[in-house]
């Protein structure tokens, strides 16, 4: 379940992981929220961090003015199918 | 022996020790073991996809999933197949049993992660993996391995079973005789000390003698 798509676009999982770290949040409040496997969203995080989507601090992660523009492209791309 | 088909032997990895770390495309995307950090994890791999044995594994291993996963327990294949082969296997269970496989499998193509853990029995075949089971505990230590041959489908409700034996021995600091069943009486460990061996007979436990007393929890 990658998050990222080769084109740099999230895949369904990875936007909805994205989404729950709306505040700086550990990997066990994101699966919390989201009901994800705990090893899924660690898994996120790192390739997050690879694309720059998030950055940790201390043992939480924030989502990065990169992550928000690929939030705001998921968004974008859903409008879009609707219309 | 020609060189290609010069199998790497390498030690198995011990019960006690650290398992193994590793990073391996999967069809869940990449995985890693510290991934699985804080939970029980089961690796197992099996010979190849779109054989019937296997199908039969994986469908009994779906049944288990979510029993495993209300004792924090994780589950994780492997075979030497590609991601594009395990898809294909996958969404055929799907079409043909009905069934959705909930756990990722690892496509193990160089073989990195069945070396590590001595997945090949190069005397039984040196291109599939076996059947192997190896419990991982919340720390990363490797507590429990089965091995099966290719022939031979596992018996999950041991793999259950053993899970459950483990779990109870940490958290009781007690051990588990032969075919105990979870609600059965447990073994004390020995005592130590002749204070202590008197006064385990004197607790009121199901002692045969001083050294084999056994517990309900």
């Amino acid at each position: 379940m990658a998050c990222i798509q080769p084109d740099g676009s999230l895949s369904r999982s990875g936007e909805l992981i994205l989404l729950a770290v709306h505040a700086p949040a550990t990997p066990q409040e994101v699966a919390r929220e989201t009901g994800a496997d705990l090893f899924l969203v660690r898994a996120a995080m790192r390739e997050f961090m690879q694309a720059g989507y998030v950055e940790k601090l201390g043992d939480r992660y924030q989502v990065t003015p990169q992550g928000e523009a690929a939030l705001e492209g998921a968004k974008a791309e859903k409008i879009e199918e609707i219309t | 022996m020609d060189e290609k088909e010069r199998v790497e032997i390498r030690p198995l990895p011990r019960i006690g020790d650290q398992a193994p770390a590793f990073e391996a495309e999967t069809t869940w995307g990449r995985l890693a073991l510290e991934d699985f950090r804080d939970r029980w994890l089961i690796l197992f791999s099996h010979p190849a996809d779109f054989t019937p044995v296997c199908t039969t594994e994986f469908l009994a291993f779906q049944e288990l999933h979510q029993s495993l996963k209300d004792l924090g327990v994780d589950l994780l294949g492997l075979s030497v197949d590609s991601v594009t082969a395990h898809i294909a296997w996958l969404r055929n269970m799907e079409e043909k049993f009905g069934v959705k496989i909930p756990f990722p499998v690892i496509a193990d193509s160089d073989r990195k992660v069945a070396g590590l853990y001595g997945m090949i029995m190069p005397g039984e075949s040196k291109t599939e993996t076996s059947r192997c089971v190896f419990v991982i505990d919340p720390k990363g230590v490797l507590r429990a391995m089965i091995y099966y041959p290719l022939t031979t489908g596992r018996n999950m409700q041991e793999i259950l079973r053993l899970v459950k034996a483990l779990q109870t021995t940490d958290q009781h600091g007690v051990a588990t005789p032969a075919n105990w069943q979870p609600g059965e009486q447990v073994i004390m460990p020995p005592p130590k000390t002749m204070e202590a061996a008197e006064e385990r007979v004197q607790q009121g436990m199901e002692c045969k003698d001083w050294y084999f007393c056994k517990k309900k929890l």
